[in-house]
């Protein structure tokens, strides 16, 4: 059930390829917090979110803020080259060994029917429904996430009725990559998790969110649920190592078919 | 210019008599990627598709010629080829599919990243080609199966690969076909309207440059004798092959071949000196800072920036 999760990932709308690898981190973090400190992830998860809003947000006041009238390749490979650093960072400070975040709740199982459930999954299935549903909600109803969709729409004319769009940007790498955090925390103990899984983890998202539709909230829940139903079919009729095959023939034919997604408004 | 040049090759040939083995090694490393890097300059630099997938190029073109190499006999001199000839192949579809349906910049990234993952899964789980454990190829030593005892061997093809890529691209620079690509990097919609086949001469690029990566992947299995999927289809390999032609500055000519320069030996350098003791990833943090400096502060890349210097100096 980690797909509630990648649903989070729909909002951000910079091109960015250390997704994943702000995950991973955000998983650390929270492996860290659970190791050394012992704050359960279902907790600790608000403070890796708040430490990867500062790391996000620096990393957009400092790098891509430079760049954003460049054109769209040169922050591609910026990105590229944060999630180098970042991933490889990770792998120097903890090591290539996958590592799991034990939670009391992970224990605990229970029936609903016939239906097995694991506590765990359902407490973080929960918690990222309710981070959606709180950010679909700041988006809609606040200024600030006004002003965001605002800029996202249309820069220039978010600047002349005098909005900071500079401000506004930062926030919103901020926020973004507070959500990767607390996605990564959330899902540390139920999956998993090595350096090396930045990468897939961050092609996984783009997957969702192009599939989706690029920033549409709804767009990423709907396609988070897809693929991952497409892969559990994937792997049910194919083999369980062929899963992924699933997913990536399904971005090509959407990318192809639909480039703006299945939810998202036409691309520019 | 052309006396620079001469001189330069001149030196490269005379090398491998002074230089040891492992000395040997590090600059047959650093021709190789200069060759790849090279290739992917033709779509990437001149024509501006950035393709994040060239690794399935190499995938392609390295278990093509393996295999036919240890199943059919067929000597990998004439397997590379057909390693080119399929990985050009899909080097079409992908071309085909992704300007045809007009994917522009991030769109076109993440179709050719899904291809080459789709190939790595692919090569993952068929039995065939070695699966998960891989594909292993026996050393004879023959030089007519593309195996040679010594490593200055090795070099030299190498180095030709790299001039061959090399001149290709010189030679692609001079004519229209060149003119073309950078006309549709800078501005295709312009293009368009001037009256150029924008998809054919894109599709044309693709072509070229995914044979070529292909042919290297023959080199890149009988210079290593095994072939793992994750390695040979993987996004790292990917970016090894974008990373050198942008830092030395893509859309030159000799920019992929200084951009080697740089960061092959950086690369050899950091696994030396940080191999042991969990250090490993240090040589891809360095990676990722020179990308991010380059992007920031040179991003036309080393090349231009140094030719700049060069006129600067000597006016």
């Amino acid at each position: 059930m980690a797909v509630g999760l990648t649903l989070i990932f729909g909002v951000m709308r910079v091109v960015n390829f250390a997704h994943g690898d702000m995950m991973v981190w955000g998983m650390y973090l929270a492996w860290l917090l659970a190791t050394r400190a012992g704050v359960d992830p279902y907790v600790g998860f608000v403070a890796c979110a708040g430490a990867l809003f500062v790391v996000g947000l620096v990393i957009q006041r400092v790098l891509v803020d430079r760049i954003v009238a460049a054109p769209h390749e040169m922050q591609i490979l910026l990105m590229l080259g944060v999630a180098l650093v970042l991933e490889n960072g990770a792998l120097v400070a903890f090591g290539p060994d996958p590592q799991r975040v034990r939670s009391p709740l992970s224990a605990g199982t229970f029936w609903i029917g016939p239906i097995f459930v694991d506590v765990a999954r359902l407490v973080t299935f929960a918690l990222a429904m309710v981070l959606t549903l709180a950010l679909y909600l700041f988006l809609t109803r606040t200024d600030l996430g006004r002003t965001m969709r605002a800029a996202a729409d249309n820069a220039y004319g978010a600047l002349v009725i005098g909005t900071d769009v500079r401000r506004v940007y930062a926030v919103a790498f901020g926020l973004g990559a507070a959500c990767v955090g607390a996605a990564g925390a959330l899902v540390s103990p139920i999956l998993p998790f090595q350096p090396a899984g930045g990468l897939s983890l961050s092609v996984a998202s783009f997957n969702i969110v192009i599939i989706g539709g690029m920033g549409s909230l709804p767009g990423a829940f709907l396609g988070g649920l897809l693929v991952s139903v497409a892969e559990s079919m994937g792997a049910v009729f194919l083999s369980p190592s062929m899963k992924e095959l699933v997913s990536f023939s399904l971005l090509i034919v959407i990318l192809l078919l639909r480039p703006a997604g299945l939810f998202g408004r036409a691309a520019a | 210019m052309k006396w620079l040049v001469a001189a330069a090759v001149v030196v490269l040939l005379a090398l491998p008599a002074v230089l040891n083995s492992y000395a040997v090694t590090v600059f047959i490393f650093i021709f190789f990627y200069a060759f790849l890097g090279q290739a992917w300059n033709i779509v990437g630099g001149y024509a501006g598709q950035l393709s994040a997938g060239h690794a399935a190029f190499v995938g392609i073109g390295a278990y093509a010629s393996a295999l036919l190499s240890v199943q059919a006999g067929l000597t990998p001199w004439i397997g590379m080829l057909v390693g080119g000839v399929l990985s050009a192949a899909l080097g079409t579809v992908v071309g085909y599919l992704g300007f045809r349906f007009g994917l522009r910049g991030f769109y076109f990234v993440l179709l050719t990243v899904a291809f080459a993952e789709v190939c790595r899964i692919v090569a993952l789980n068929t039995d065939a080609v070695g699966g998960a454990l891989g594909y292993y190829i026996t050393f004879t030593g023959n030089p007519r199966q593309f195996q040679f005892q010594d490593n200055r061997a090795y070099y030299y093809v190498a180095l030709g690969l790299m001039l061959v890529a090399t001149a290709v691209v010189a030679g692609i620079e001079r004519r229209r076909f060149g003119a073309y690509l950078i006309a549709i990097r800078e501005d295709e919609s312009a293009c368009e309207a001037l009256g150029v086949d924008t998809f054919r001469y894109k599709m044309l690029a693709m072509v070229v440059s995914s044979f070529l990566t292909g042919v290297g992947g023959t080199f890149y299995a009988f210079y290593l004798f095994s072939l793992q999927p994750n390695a040979v289809f993987g996004i790292p390999l990917s970016v090894e092959i974008v990373i050198r032609p942008i830092v030395g500055g893509a859309g030159t000519v000799l920019g992929p071949i200084l951009g080697s320069f740089i960061l092959s030996p950086l690369a050899e350098a950091a696994r030396v000196y940080f191999g042991q003791g969990g250090w490993s990833g240090v040589h891809l943090i360095a990676y990722g800072l020179l990308l991010i400096a380059v992007v920031l502060f040179l991003p036309q890349g080393a090349y231009p920036a140094l030719r700049r210097l060069w006129i600067r100096t000597s006016a």
